[in-house]
């Protein structure tokens, strides 16, 4: 008896991969999703939790509206609140040529698309009187959001299980390989054959694509988290600042999550750790723009693993060696807010072979000099 | 060579032990603990100058708890005692501290963790009510403060310590409504031919039961399915025992489950763990003598494993012995072969203490869903069963990402057992399997004041 060929192999399962594993499965496709870990652990699950489309490289705009929009049906899809809020983001500006610098994003923006208003001074203060004084302005997008990472890609993988898709957790995949008339993914006993393959494997992602011949110059991008005992509430909105230093949101529950900094990772020991100076940088930030932490105290500190490119956009699309095989890996810290559009995207591409949306400037072929990546695992 | 910088966290018995080994052959250790002066849980110390007599404060134990403390001046100035300092990050060979002078970091390079344990908490029907308390905390209160957590205090629990919390309380004249053991009678003979092993802890157990007898303290055995009740606050323990509903009235609980050991730090420390089955729990891997799965990281007394206090003076000196061969350093083979002489004995008096209390699995059969089991993020049983069951979270991090249970200030050290215990019994799995909440920095909470940012 010879094991069933399936249409599709994902290797990852983060985001990108549950959510391609149901969209595939909505098109009929039989699906197996290969996951070294459990689904979701990674990157999708240690992430900050910011679902933003402001500050983004304009490129990749098309691409968070669309998730902007499957964010709002997430309870009709996955089955459950995942926790997502259109709080709004505010980036906020510390001295005038951050204020410039909002200014000019804001006008850019509005040709793709993103309504941003900004406010200085005073206004400020009106609008959100818990911000400190060092904050001299604020661009607001009202309908970002956040959502819980800890629920997302766990509910994709649970509504795509219940869709028929094969999920195997703690099923790491050594190597893969076209044999002429089907990828062999080797996996020891989770081992499977498929016509397609889908390499949505976070950071390591760029090994993937090395067994392939593809090489690209990915590096593990860790950003050091904390997050204070439950408050009661007072941040409406998710924040971040010019220059990316400090972030920070507010959870229902009442915990403040703040991020900034990197902290430390292994990727080959598939170990990270928050560092401590990070971590205490990180405080003295927040407490800038959010002077009434002062009394909170820190209960829990932690970093995780994203894929980082020299370019900071993801490597997404076909592969240019081999046929069948798509990509879509290297989020560069900040997928999460994508990771629903490209469930959709990669079962175009696989299906179709083509997708409605601009994913040009995410081709692989833009590394097309880079030795492939080192193993990481 | 430069003189190695020795580290030694927790001042209890194990600590204390390591730095007098350390000391002896010419070391300086730093010793960093939380409390403003030496002795541990155990033997903690009231605040300077509060002086009740020691014979009033540790009863029978008051002889060991002052050889202990008698430690501190002999080892003064030459140990370099970080009091009031919690070391809440351990990271490349360094520590986090936070003491009085604010944040530090304090590189090692040997470290001993004799973390000490907790109270291992069950959660039943109304144990967040004020007035119900861990056993542990009953007990401090009692010796740091002289203050009693009620004044008609009902006992509810497995352990050995169970009785002598009692006893210590009846004796500082608090009225004791009861001491509820929630293991068999049957189990006690079980356990007596094995702790024949340390007569004379054996007969000090028998003594505070013979005590309670004689003061007329109702004892039950075998006590199913407690409920703390009251209007707001607690009034009485209702139970179940030989098959009869009964209940007592008071106005405060001491309960306690067994004991669970700290591990944080060695996990940041980045030791192996493994499970033990004897105390349902995954602890650092460690051999005969301590010594870590990592290299120079020693683990000793009940932050290794429960074992006692006795075992914990022992265990720290060996470790320290480890230590200083581990150094190159001259240390006294002799003495740590007799060390882990005596630490086998004890071994088998401690496998007839787990006997005569064997861990109340009905309790957490018992648990009803709606009763809550994370007490930081007030999330109930039935959360973590239904998380367990229909969301495929078979181990505890898993758990924890889905429900919050053990994501609050105590980052589940009270929590965390009994949700494995839960999880593995909803999912029909060995309790190791649903494995242990990885460590996460900071040990404990710690503040964000800007004055110690700067
Ligand atoms: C701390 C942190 C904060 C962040 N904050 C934000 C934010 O606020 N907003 C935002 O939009 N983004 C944020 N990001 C980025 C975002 O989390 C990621 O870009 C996104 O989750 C990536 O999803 P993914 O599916 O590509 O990767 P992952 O979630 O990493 O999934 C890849 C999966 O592939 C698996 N895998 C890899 N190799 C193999 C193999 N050989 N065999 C089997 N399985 C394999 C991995 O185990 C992993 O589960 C943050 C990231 C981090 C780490």
């Amino acid at each position: 008896m010879s094991a069933p060929v399936f249409d599709v192999a994902i290797i990852g399962g983060g985001t990108a991969g549950c959510a391609a594993a149901l969209a595939l499965r909505q098109r009929g496709m039989s699906v197996v999703l290969l996951e070294k870990g459990a689904c979701g652990a990674m990157a999708s699950g240690t992430n900050f939790g910011g679902v933003r489309r402001q500050g983004r490289d304009f490129r990749e705009m098309p691409l968070a509206t669309r998730s902007r929009a499957i964010w709002d049906r997430l309870p009709a899809i996955v089955g459950e609140d995942c926790e997502f809020r259109a709080t709004g983001h505010i980036k906020l500006a510390r001295d005038e040529a951050e204020m410039a610098e909002l200014e000019r994003y804001a006008r850019e923006a509005r040709d793709h698309g993103l309504e941003l208003s900004v406010v200085g001074g005073n206004a400020v203060r009106a609008l959100y009187p818990w911000l400190g004084p060092k904050v001299v302005g604020a661009s607001l997008c009202a309908d970002d959001g956040q959502a819980n990472p800890r629920l997302v890609a766990p509910a994709f993988a649970r509504a795509a299980r219940a869709a028929g898709a094969d999920i195997r957790e703690f099923a790491k995949v050594e190597g893969a390989r076209w044999t002429g008339s089907a990828f062999e993914v080797e996996a020891g006993p989770a081992s499977a054959h498929a016509r397609r393959l889908v390499n949505v494997a976070g950071l390591w992602g760029g090994e993937v694509a090395a067994w392939f011949g593809e090489g690209v110059p990915i590096r593990p991008l860790c950003p050091n988290m904390v997050v204070t005992e439950p408050l009661p509430y007072f941040i409406d909105r998710s924040i971040g600042v010019c220059g990316g230093n400090v972030y920070a949101r507010q959870v229902e529950r009442g915990n403040v999550i703040f991020g900034g900094g990197r902290g430390w990772g292994d990727a080959q020991a598939g170990l990270s750790r928050p560092r401590a100076e990070v971590a205490r940088d990180a405080m003295a930030r927040a407490l800038e723009i959010l002077p009434q932490l002062r009394d909170a105290r820190i209960i829990r500190t932690w970093t995780g693993f994203d894929g980082e490119m020299p370019d900071d956009i993801p490597v997404i699309g076909p592969s240019l060696t081999t046929p069948g095989l798509v990509h879509a890996f290297g989020f560069s810290g900040h997928g999460f807010q994508l990771g629903p559009a490209m469930g959709e995207i990669v079962a175009e591409l696989v299906a179709d072979g083509r997708t409605p949306s601009p994913v040009e400037p995410f081709s692989i072929g833009r590394f097309a000099s880079a030795p492939p990546a080192p193993r990481l695992t | 060579m430069a003189e190695p910088r020795v580290v030694v966290v927790g001042a209890g018995p194990a600590g204390m032990r390591a730095c007098a080994a350390l000391v002896e052959a010419g070391l300086r250790p730093v010793l960093v603990d939380e409390a403003a002066r030496p002795g541990g849980r155990i033997y903690q110390q009231p605040p300077e100058g509060a002086g009740r007599p020691a014979r009033e404060l540790y009863g029978l134990e008051a002889a060991k708890a002052t050889r202990i403390h008698a430690l501190a001046p002999a080892l003064a100035g030459r140990v370099d005692h970080r009091a009031e300092t919690l070391a809440w990050n351990c990271f490349e060979d360094a520590l986090d501290l936070l003491g009085p002078e604010g944040p530090s970091r304090l590189a090692f390079d040997a470290l001993v963790l004799a973390t000490g344990a907790t109270d291992l908490a069950l959660p039943f029907p109304g144990w967040t009510l004020p007035g119900a308390y861990a056993l542990g905390g009953a007990q401090i209160a009692l010796k740091t403060q002289g203050c009693a957590i009620g004044r008609r205090v009902a006992f509810l629990g497995a352990g050995p310590l169970l009785p002598l919390v009692a006893c210590q309380y009846m004796e500082a004249g608090v009225d004791v409504a009861a001491v509820l053991d929630a293991t068999p009678f049957l189990a006690k003979l079980r356990g007596l031919p094995r702790m024949l092993f340390a007569p004379a802890t054996l007969a000090k157990g028998m003594l505070y039961v013979a005590r309670l007898r004689r003061a007329g303290v109702p004892m039950f055995f075998d006590v199913r399915r407690p409920r703390a009740e009251g209007d707001g606050r607690v009034e009485r323990l209702r139970f179940e025992a030989g098959g009869v509903e009964r209940e007592v009235a008071c106005d405060a609980i001491g309960a306690s489950f067994g004991l669970r050991s700290e591990t944080q730090l060695a996990d940041l420390a980045g030791c192996r763990f493994e499970f033990d089955p004897r105390t349902r729990q995954h602890v650092p891997a460690r051999d005969a003598a301590g010594r870590s799965s990592r290299r120079h990281v020693y683990v000793a007394g009940d932050g290794a494993g429960i074992g006692g206090a006795d075992a914990a003076e022992l265990a720290g000196e060996r470790a320290a012995l480890a230590l200083l061969e581990d150094l190159g350093l001259s240390f006294d083979a002799n003495r740590a072969a007799w060390l882990e002489g005596r630490l086998a004995r004890l071994d088998v008096f401690r496998r007839g203490l787990e006997a005569a209390y064997p861990f109340p699995a009905h309790m957490v059969r018992d648990l009803d869903d709606a009763t809550m089991l994370c007490r930081c993020e007030g999330i109930a049983t039935g959360a973590l069963r239904e998380a367990a069951t229909a969301r495929g979270a078979i181990e505890l991090n898993r758990a924890k990402a889905f429900t919050r249970v053990g994501m609050g200030r105590c980052q589940g050290r009270m929590c965390g057992r009994a949700a494995a215990e839960v999880l593995a019994v909803a999912r029909g799995a060995e309790l190791a399997s649903a494995g242990r909440l990885r460590a996460q920095p900071p040990v404990k909470p710690i503040p964000m004041l800007p004055e110690l940012l700067s």
